[in-house]
This record gives C-alpha cells, structure tokens and sequence, in this order.
C-alpha cells in the first residue's frame, strides 16, 4: 500500500449511506423525493453501498468509503452465512460437535467488540462503530473460504481435501487480517500497533480454526 | 509521534505536581517515555531499572501506592479512568512478558517492571491466547494421537473452548481478588513493609501465565515423559516469578502463615496446569514413540513431525 500516503476525497465520490452525512449538496426538495421513489431504489441503494464495500475489502486500497460510511448490514449477513455454513456438522454428538449457531454468532459480534474497545482504550481515535463495521465486512474472505471449504468437502474428505482446504484458509486468513490491518492501523499510535493488531489476529485465527475443523456427518 | 509528545508533557505536569509532595517520586515516572520504544534496546534498559530498584529499596511502597493513586484521578464512570490501565507500550508489554518467562533471582517482577503502571491489556490477552491455544493444542493432540484407528471420527470439541474459558479467566481474576483480600487483611493485623495493589496482583498472574502458551504448544507431543517435564519446567519458572513477587509480602508475617500462602500460590498454579493437562490432553496409552499404523484415507504428511 506504498504511495497511498495521502487520501484526499474527490468530490464526485457518490455519498452512499446516511443521508444526513454533512457533504451538503441535497435541497430540501431531495428529501421528499426519497419518500417517493420506488421502494426497489431505496433498497437498492443500500444494497450497492453493501456491494461496494465488499469490494473495497477484497481489494483492500486505503479508502475512506468503508470507514466513513459505515454499516453493520454486510457484518451481519456475512456472519449469518458463515454461522449457517458452520452448521450441520458432528449433528448427532450435542457435547463434542462444532459450534452452534450462537457460539459463532457470539464469538464474532462479541470479539469484534472486545477488539473494537481494546483499540479505543489503547488511544485509538477510530470510532466505535466504524471499528465494527471494518472487523465485520472483513469476515468476508473467511466467509469464501467457508463455501469453498464444503464445495470440496462434497467431493470428498481425504488428504488431498484437507491440503486444500488448509491453502484456502490459511490465504483467506491472512487476506482477512491484511485488509482489516490496512483499514485499522492508521487510527492507532505508533508505538501500539503491535497491540492493536495481535487481537485482530487472534481473532481471525479462531474464525479460521473454526473453518478449518469442520467436518460433515 | 504527535501523541508521543502529549504523553510526555502529560508526564511532565504529574510530575511537578508530584514535585512539591515528593521529589524522589519523579525518577521513577520521567524514566519510561523517555526512553525511544524500541522493542531491540529492551536489555540495555535492564541496568537502569536495577540502579533505581537500589535506590527505591524497599520502603516506598507508599510511594509507590501514592503514584498508583496519582494516576487514576479520572472517576471510574469515565472512559479515561478505564484508559489508564491501558497505558503501555508494544516495548512494556513485551518486555514484561520477557521478565516473567526469565525469572531474575532476587528481583521482583512488579518492582521491576511494573513499577505502578499496571496494566489490563496484558492478563486479558494472554488469558485469551491461552485458552485458544490449550482449546485448539488439546485439539490436535487428540487428532494426532487417535489418527489411523478405525473407529476414531474427528470431533472438534467446541465445548471445551467454553470451559477453557471459564477455568483461565476465573483463575486469573479470583485467585488475584483472594490474595489481595487476604493479603489486605494480614496488613492491617502486622504491619508489611511491601503491599501490592489489586491491579499489580492481577497483572503478575497474567504474565505469569505467558510460559504456558508455548507449554501448552509443545503438550502436542503425546509423550508422557515430555508432558510431565514441560509441566515441571514452566511450574517452576511461573511458580519463581510468583514466589518472588509475594515472598517479601509475607515474610514480615507469622512464618507458618507466610509459608502457607506461598505454598497455596504455588498448589493452585500447579493445579491449574494439571488440570488443563488432564483434561484438554488425553492420555497418550503408550509410551513409545508414534507407530507407524497403516493409514486409511489420511496420509502421515501432517503427522510426521519427529
């Protein structure tokens, strides 16, 4: 991410999200539109600034989309899906199986916030909100690494499956924790990235092994 | 660099308010940010903390309770109040971590490191680190050692995360809130030259517990003889770092109470090893090395590591 220094937001960037974020183009006579407008636009709308973001995390540039505009809807989409994808393994034996749908539910939301309050109480000056919105939407190549995970697992469950499915999480892994290190790092002090990055990195390591152990009945 | 600078004028007007109350008091706190952080100098740092240990002695703990008292001026309903005990460095932390895994013989770790800036992040990561690693360590081990039986399917065991959990966090909090208590209690009865705050307790158990992420690492190996010596080995270094802390606590008092509770120190940290070791680990049958058992569909690619 050399030579990405300086981010200076153009002024054709399209304000997605809120509408309250103070860029100050919109007339009065906008906000009754909205209230107008097919109800497809107005989902619509979300959804691509949903979109954009999980693009902005597969290919991590330091942008201020995701920080600014922050939203919790693609977090949790991706942490349904992957606490979905988790399920239906070990089903018969309730004591030593996978985790449940909570514990995955749990774990991400919960450990997003931990991390998010660790960075906070360690002087960094990124806001809550936006902490959790990066920690979440950057689940998403685990979430890939989940799919690909059972598509392989439906062919077969031998060596040559775990090798690959051992590649694919340990790269979506680091792709995870390289791109929530690229949004995060800059709103910490100096002489505490290290501090800040460890949970970061726990955090995915423990999503990954949860991935990475999951077997079919 | 910015904050670094904040930090050091913050620095500079405690310690002229510390001034008029206690001139000495200043050596101690101007001396951390001082120091550029660089993680490499760690060691050089070593003889300037032990000439200052000489001089402080051992009667400042008033002092010392009265900079630990300085720095939580914020009420606790604050955010800044909380802020404080997160007030270390990549370089603190490390080299705490450092002093708790090389014992110094005669020196105190919370003398010598933590020197009334006790802080949170270090026990509750290390205890987080700790119980994944003993979680996904057991894991393995039992995959390991069950790999080529027939009647063996891969369970993941998420359950004991839960427990690892529970067992860790609980040890690392209560059994500090215990022996502060205790300690507490014993200094209202014989007057104790040396007194620890709640939070410098705390903080000597979290570090205390840093040698068991590798120990729990190498239990992988499912030997008896391995196992039963890394308990012995990081027992010994995290039961010294212990006893060398709380020893001059206690000694002032009643000498068969002050052997009991280093003795009760020393019991529960065994026992919470043990305990791990006993229930996250199965017991490997045999004693000789890995048999080379046919394998049916998993290959000893993954396994054969010695």
């Amino acid at each position: 991410f050399a030579g990405l220094a300086d981010v200076s937001i153009s002024e054709d960037i399209p304000v997605e999200g809120e509408i309250t974020v103070p860029v100050g183009s919109h007339s009065p006579d906008e906000d009754y539109s909205t209230l107008d407008e097919p109800v497809r636009e107005t989902i619509m709308r979300d959804l691509k600034a949903v979109g954009k973001k999980f693009v902005h995390v597969m290919y991590p540039k330091k942008s201020s989309a995701l920080l600014r505009d922050w939203d919790l809807w693609g977090p949790l989409v991706l942490c349904v899906s992957l606490a979905l994808m988790l399920q239906g393994g070990s089903a018969d034996s309730k004591e030593d199986g996978g985790p449940q749908f909570a514990e995955v539910f749990v774990i991400i939301w919960f450990g997003a916030v931990v991390i998010t309050l660790n960075s906070k109480l360690l002087g960094g000056t990124i806001s809550f909100f936006q902490s959790l919105c990066v920690l979440g939407y950057c689940v998403l190549p685990l979430t890939v690494a989940m799919l690909v995970c059972r598509l392989v697992l439906l062919a077969g469950s031998g060596t040559v499956s775990f090798i690959i499915r051992l590649i694919v999480v340990v790269a979506m892994f680091g792709w995870s924790t390289l791109a929530s290190t690229a949004f995060l790092a800059d709103s910490q002090p100096p002489n505490r990235k290290a501090l800040v990055v460890y949970p970061i990195f726990l955090f995915y390591f423990v999503i990954s092994w949860m991935i990475l152990t999951f077997t079919p009945q | 660099i910015a904050s670094l600078v904040m930090y050091l004028f913050a620095e500079f007007d405690d310690a002229a308010n510390l001034l008029a109350a206690n001139p000495d008091a200043t050596t101690i706190s101007i001396d951390e940010p001082a120091e550029i952080p660089k993680n490499q100098h760690s060691r050089r740092q070593e003889p300037g903390r032990e000439e200052d240990d000489e001089l402080l002695g051992t009667d400042d703990s008033d002092k010392t309770e009265l900079l630990a008292g300085q720095k939580k001026s914020a009420p606790f309903w604050t955010f800044e109040y909380y802020q404080t005990f997160f007030d270390v460095d990549t370089y603190q932390v490390l080299d705490r971590i450092k002093g708790s895994v090389f014992p110094v013989p005669g020196k105190n770790f919370v003398r010598l490191y933590i020197r009334s800036n006790p802080d949170l992040y270090g026990p509750f990561w290390i205890c987080a680190t700790l119980v994944f690693t003993i979680a996904v360590s057991g894991n393995l081990s039992n995959f390991f050692m069950h790999l080529g039986k027939p009647t063996y399917h891969y369970v993941p065991e998420f359950r004991k995360v839960s427990i690892a959990a529970t067992t860790i966090y609980a040890y690392a909090w209560l059994v500090p809130l215990a022996l502060w208590g205790f300690l507490m209690w014993r200094n209202s009865k014989v007057m104790n030259i040396v007194s620890y705050s709640f939070l410098e307790i705390v903080c000597v158990y979290g570090y205390s517990l840093f040698i068991y992420i590798p120990t729990a690492i190498l239990w992988i190996i499912p030997q008896k003889v391995v196992r039963w010596v890394l308990v012995m080995f990081s027992l010994c270094l995290s039961g010294s770092v212990l006893v060398m802390t709380f020893w001059p606590a206690v000694r002032d008092d009643n000498r068969r109470i002050a052997l009991a509770t280093v003795g009760t120190i020393v019991l529960l940290h065994a026992l919470l090893a043990l305990g791990c070791l006993a229930y996250f680990f199965d017991a490997p049958e045999l004693d000789f090395p890995a048999p080379i058992t046919p394998t049916h569909n998993v290959s000893t690619v993954i396994t054969k590591s010695r």
